[in-house]
């Protein structure tokens, strides 16, 4: 019997609705393919790009056991970055596709990963606030309707909060020391106050993708849903250790029992994913060089491997 | 674009999280040889003790079944209820059965 797409199209939403899980093998619409190969390879070029701004820190970490710590969170980002690759091909895509795509700043990575990391604060700050909305976006996505995508999820959550208390314990050392160190935390939570927030992707009336995600249950909350248990979740951890959150207009909200905020700057966010921010060129030339400075170490392995 | 591929294979990699369990699939990776499957296998899904041992096949090599012959294959099962113990209607007076 020969069903119509539409009537397939049809059966896979009220399936999907029913909160049943996809797997590699099972029909799809194509346009929930092409969904999930978008958001599952942006999500592993942001791990990759990722290790970054928290690389360059490696070698100046305070102590050993910092250093220690520092590379073991990196190496977590790749791997991070290695589930998702995994999880994006089982779609029908070839990873070196997906790389190349990422090499030719063709394809995007969250924007947060365009900022410098400046001072050792900021590598608390990206642990804290980075891996914090990471983590609040993530959670949800372990139920993602897409199976071997929630499957890697899981994986990434449990490493994850590993990262974001090393993040947070990098802040309490530091507003525990003197007026300098202090100083630089309270620095650092400045400059990725707002683009942490942005990481939530744009308003719910703006984002082109949401309601279709939501409605295939990819993503289960919106964005400004999450922004707000982000920042809920936020103020009291900065309060506790003394650092002030650089929002003026932030300010408990008794009825809606959470935290009002002030508006974010979305022309900044805008200009960012268009590839304007702070290091947008430098992070996609540092890529493309590791990418080519491995080019003879992939060769030799192939070579050794036909000849063994 | 063609230097940008490295065309390893594709791997799919099993483990066993400890003793007296089954190998469990946990994902992919790409390696040059199966020698350096294992190698990757163990960083990338083994960093937190995940693991006693490692299986990994080439992905080509794997026969899946089809979706589309779940019909054929698995609903047979279903005709035949007898298979499960609560088919069968005992005495209450009956235990340990």
């Amino acid at each position: 019997m020969v069903v119509s797409q539409e009537q397939l199209t049809k059966q896979f939403n009220a399936y999907v609705a029913d909160d049943k899980k996809i797997e590699p093998k099972d029909w799809m619409p194509d346009a929930y393919r092409k969904t999930l190969v978008r958001q599952i390879s942006q999500h592993a070029h942001s791990e990759i790009i990722g290790m970054l701004p928290e690389g360059a820190w490696i070698t100046r970490a305070p102590s050993l056991k910092r250093k220690a710590i520092l590379l073991a969170k990196v190496q977590d980002e790749a791997g991070h970055g290695l589930y998702l690759y995994s999880a994006c091909e089982t779609l029908g895509v070839e990873r070196d596709d997906l790389v190349a795509d990422l090499l030719s700043g063709k394809a995007k990575y969250s924007s947060i990963f365009n900022y410098p990391s400046k001072t050792w604060a900021d590598i608390g700050a990206i642990g804290w606030l980075v891996d914090g909305a990471a983590i609040m976006n993530q959670v949800p996505l372990c139920r993602c309707s897409y199976g071997p995508y929630a499957r890697a999820m899981v994986r990434v959550c449990k490493e994850e909060s590993f990262h974001q208390r090393q993040g947070y314990t990098i802040m309490m050392e530091l507003m525990k020391g003197t007026k300098e160190q202090r100083d630089m935390a309270q620095d650092a939570l400045n400059r990725w106050w707002w683009p942490s927030l942005m990481m939530f992707g744009p308003s719910d009336k703006d984002s082109k993708h949401s309601a279709q995600s939501m409605s295939w249950n990819i993503k289960r909350f919106s964005n400004d849903e999450l922004r707000q248990r982000m920042v809920d979740m936020t103020v009291p951890q900065a309060e506790l250790i003394g650092l002030k959150i650089p929002d003026p207009d932030l300010k408990w909200n008794e009825k809606k029992g959470g935290y009002d905020f002030g508006e974010i700057n979305w022309d900044e966010f805008y200009e960012v994913i268009a590839g304007n921010g702070p290091c947008n060129e430098e992070r996609l030339e540092a890529r493309n060089k590791a990418h080519d400075d491995g080019e003879w170490v992939r060769k030799a392995a192939m070579a050794y491997a036909e000849k063994h | 674009m063609s230097e940008k591929k490295n065309n390893w294979p594709l791997w799919e990699v099993f483990i066993r999280s400890r003793q007296g369990l089954g190998h469990r699939h946990v994902g992919s990776l790409h390696a040059a040889d199966a020698e350096m499957a294992i190698g990757n296998a163990r960083d990338v899904y083994t960093r937190r003790q995940e693991g006693v041992s490692i299986w990994v096949v080439p992905a080509e090599e794997i026969t899946a079944s089809s979706p589309d012959d779940s019909e054929a294959l698995y609903d047979p099962a279903n005709d035949k209820v007898y298979r499960h113990p609560t088919f069968f209607d005992l005495p209450d007076e009956v235990n340990h059965m």
